[in-house]
């Protein structure tokens, strides 16, 4: 089965189980005759769904773009830096305005994405290319002093329990009227696929993307801009998702390969369906106490990264 | 310094201890002595296992610049402590004794310790990277698996076992002093005898092969010995993340033999000094409400990103 | 003597050895030579016990070195080891100092100090002692790693391509102290060596190898012919007799 129509099913399959499962569980019928059934469902599980579906999206479409940017195959913005940074703005936004509006909080935390990404894309471009686990390694030592950095600040401002939600992102808090922003990474996400190609030309180097005549500095630029918008996004509405970006592209990649333009749809896809998957799959394991989606998805995440680390042909390094 | 950095480092260790008895006694000397004593002898205990722990990594990894916590061995030590709850189950565990609970734990990690680390350092032991990059997500991994038990084990009875996600060097655990004890003098006198043999391991496999050490075994027998001392050490404060490599890249800056007999002593001064005088500092000088171990952590982390850049790994 | 028998040896899942059966002399150098990929490294490591043994035997003087006690064989027998990046603070006579470690564990004797000395002195490294091993040149650390098995003390000795690092005079002076090794204390030496020359030049005894196998055995003017190099490395080149040695004409 091809890949694609293997993602679509999937897709459609995990989303119908979300809009089905949780504590109060519902089921189609209800929906004919039961009005609070369908309260619920506009309120609470349809947001809730479709905040996951855009959240993994373009979280997985971001990290194709991470991995573009500094031509390295274990990257991912969350936990590079970009996810930290979010998280700081975040917190320093509640700290000196705890009344911000969520748009407020949002830009600040872009802003703070932006400055955290573009900082590890500097030291990431002085790496010897030669040794390609390099940069992946202080990508994640970066993400982790910066995270020290957030808890430190956070001991001052007393805000230490906020740390802990939004470092284990999950979409229990999500319901109509406080998500629609997320809609703005959908936006970015489709914006990233119209120019699929300048990335995927992006990832050959730098001179090979002036050799084809791409204003390298810009798109770069555009690509910093897209994941530290839409890792604030998802930050500020649901918390962090770490290793999404990594292992969807990858994994992707090897089964349809990794021309841009053909697999960012199937990226997005995967994304979405993955975060479906742990999303639905913390609301199942342990009834009426529900396991945060970046839980799971960290086990999820680092089992694969460790599969993608050591599998025989690494094709990727 | 070079002269005798034993010495000097001796009393800077010892004037530290003093302070920390004296400095700010309000009460009776009758009580205060003995609480900050123990207090006091945790914090060396930690100290010395660390500062231990770490350097013996570090020359059966081959390298200056990992420490078994940056491989994951206290976020592993959480993992075994949470799946002990889950499976014993909440009201069994809250009646064990806390030794008993110390006992069981520090046996799961020796045990992870040599299944996990011990075959990871022997298939990657060549590539650096991988390995540091393999203990990030091994660290990463064991974290998110105890946030997951957690969850899973009813959040009432949760309560009652804490796992910590950072080090409390105010907060001792003074009643597993006397078994943490042991275990750590137990362990620390193997090391000690054995100093020789380490430095023969840090040649790498093939020299110290060729010289006639067993290099599996011994390699075996270290990684034991770090997770009864990071046992020791997390069971009495937490999860201790850049302590040790700080304290090993300091006592490296200070001694130039390179030989465990100095290395190990030195090591373990400097460790005790930044912990005690560290204490000191937060608790009566600086009235920040951060623990120590968040700004050890940041300067340690800082540190460990520095000497990966710098490739001066070795 | 080293008696290998029916050595396999597969690394992840391709096989490297086929089947291998060579005894190796006492006393003199046999060298190693064969085109790149003939599993010759492999040989020697398996020799040393650096690799676990898959299939077939190694017995050194009568002992399976696989059971041997590695302690012991480690007075018996010494390999270079490959040293890049340990503890570059060492110094030069620290490390040789550990050539002593399987006679003395750590704790050095008078005698061990003139062993030291001397086998500073044999690799030009009084001089330098002092010095840490990582403000040396490649040359110079090599020196250093060879004083060191040449403090163990060893019967037996094996190299692998030491003279890849070496210019001439180094190279030169290396096989030298090799072969003096050899006549004058009957030490037992095996060397892998890359340039043929070499081993026409200063080996009692040749081993040929070739994709896993064993091509030929002898001694060098038995074995090295025009027809061998032909067969073997898959190039023509001239053999030349220069005063009773014979040696190969590596131009056009």
């Amino acid at each position: 089965m091809k890949p694609g129509i293997f993602l679509a099913i999937a897709m459609v399959a995990l989303s119908l189980l979300s809009l089905f499962v949780g504590v109060i569980p519902i089921v189609p019928s209800d929906l004919l005759h039961d009005a609070a059934a369908w309260e619920l469902m506009r309120d609470s599980r349809l947001p809730r769904t479709l905040a996951v579906v855009i959240a993994g999206g373009a979280l997985a479409v971001c990290g194709a773009l991470l991995q573009s940017m500094v031509r390295n195959h274990f990257v991912e913005p969350m936990t590079t830096g970009t996810g930290q940074g979010a998280a700081l703005g975040i917190l320093v936004t509640t700290w000196f305005l705890p009344d911000a509006s969520l748009l407020l909080k949002l830009s600040v935390a872009a802003a703070t994405a932006l400055i955290a990404s573009a900082g590890v894309l500097l030291i990431v471009q002085r790496l010897p290319p030669r040794q390609p686990l390099l940069i992946p390694l202080v990508g994640l030592i970066y993400g982790g002093v910066l995270g020290a950095g957030v808890t430190f600040i956070a001991y001052q401002a007393d805000l230490l329990q906020y740390i802990d939600v939004w470092m284990n992102g999950e979409f229990s808090g999500v319901l109509r009227g406080r998500y629609e922003l997320l809609w703005g990474a959908a936006l970015v996400a489709a914006l990233t696929y119209v120019t699929a190609d300048q990335f995927a030309i992006l990832g050959l180097g730098r001179s090979a993307s002036i050799n084809l005549g791409l204003n390298y500095r810009q798109v770069m630029a555009m690509g910093l801009l897209a994941i530290s918008v839409v890792t604030a996004l998802v930050v500020v509405t649901a918390g962090a998702i770490p290793f999404l970006g990594l292992v969807v592209p990858n994994i992707v990649a090897r089964y349809a390969g990794d021309n841009l333009r053909r697999t960012l749809p199937m990226i997005a896809g995967g994304g979405a369906a993955l975060v479906l998957a742990s999303d639905s799959s913390g609301r199942l394991l342990r009834h009426s106490f529900e396991v945060p989606a970046g839980t799971v998805m960290g086990i999820l995440g680092a089992a694969v990264f460790l599969w993608l680390l050591y599998r025989p042909k690494s094709y990727a390094l | 310094m070079r002269s005798n950095p034993l010495f000097l480092l001796g009393l800077g260790l010892a004037a530290c201890m003093v302070l920390y008895m004296t400095v700010g006694v309000s009460g009776g000397w009758s009580f205060v002595l003995p609480f900050r004593a123990g207090k006091l002898a945790g914090l060396l205990l930690v100290a010395v296992a660390i500062s231990t722990a770490t350097v013996l990594f570090q020359t059966v990894s081959g390298n200056r610049i990992l420490t078994p916590s940056i491989m994951g061995f206290d976020a592993l030590y959480g993992l075994i402590l949470t799946a002990l709850v889950f499976f014993l189950g909440a009201q069994t565990a809250v009646r064990l004794p806390p030794v008993a609970l110390f006992a069981l734990n520090t046996t799961g990690l020796m045990a992870g310790a040599v299944l996990l680390f011990g075959t990871l350092i022997a298939q990657t032991r060549t590539d650096l990277l991988r390995m540091i990059l393999t203990g990030i997500i091994f660290a990463t991994l064991f974290r998110a698996l105890t946030l997951f038990w957690q969850r899973m084990i009813d959040p009432n009875e949760f309560q009652i076992i804490q796992v910590a996600s950072y080090a409390r060097f105010n907060r001792i655990e003074t009643d597993l002093l006397p078994l943490a004890a042991l275990l750590s003098f137990a362990a620390l006198a193997v090391v000690w005898r054995k100093r020789r043999q380490w430095d023969v391991l840090a040649l790498g496999h093939d020299a110290a092969t060729n010289l006639g050490l067993r290099v599996r075994q011994q390699t075996i027998l270290a990684l034991l010995l770090v997770a009864a001392l990071v046992s020791v050490s997390t069971a009495l404060v937490g999860p201790v993340a850049f302590l040790g490599l700080l304290v090993v890249s300091l006592a490296r800056l200070c001694d130039g033999s390179e030989t465990h007999a100095r290395l190990l002593p030195i090591a373990a001064l400097i460790s005790a000094i930044t912990l005690i005088g560290g204490q000191l500092v937060m608790e009566h000088a600086l009235s920040l409400s951060t623990p120590l171990s968040v700004v050890v952590d940041l300067l340690g982390g800082l540190l460990f990103f520095f000497l990966l850049l710098k490739g001066r790994s070795r | 003597m080293i008696l290998i028998r029916n050595l396999s040896h597969t690394i992840a899942g391709k096989p490297i050895l086929h089947d291998i059966s060579l005894d190796v002399p006492r006393s003199g150098i046999t060298a190693l030579i064969g085109p790149n990929g003939a599993g010759k490294s492999t040989l020697l490591s398996l020799m040393a016990r650096l690799m676990p043994r898959q299939q077939g035997q190694i017995t050194l003087d009568g002992h399976d070195i696989s059971t041997h006690d590695t302690a012991a064989l480690a007075r018996t027998l010494a390999i270079l080891p490959q040293i890049q990046d340990a503890a570059p603070r060492l110094s030069v006579a620290d490390l040789v100092a550990f050539g002593r470690y399987p006679h003395s564990r750590g704790r050095l004797t008078v005698e061990d100090h003139q062993i030291i000395d001397r086998a500073l002195d044999a690799f030009h490294l009084t001089d330098l002692r002092n010095r840490a091993l990582e403000t040396l040149s490649g040359g110079q650390r090599q020196n250093a790693l060879l004083a060191m098995i040449f403090a163990q003390g060893t019967d037996y000795l094996l190299l692998d391509e030491p003279l890849n690092n070496l210019d001439i005079a180094a190279a030169r002076g290396l096989m030298a102290q090799l072969r003096r090794l050899a006549n004058d204390q009957g030490r037992t030496i095996v060397i892998v060596l890359h340039d043929i020359n070499y081993a026409l030049a200063y080996a009692d005894h040749l081993v040929v190898m070739a994709k896993g196998g064993i091509a030929a055995t002898g001694t060098p003017s038995e074995v090295v012919t025009e027809d061998l190099i032909h067969r073997i490395y898959g190039t023509d080149a001239a053999i030349i007799t220069h005063q009773d040695r014979r040696i190969v004409d590596v131009g056009p």
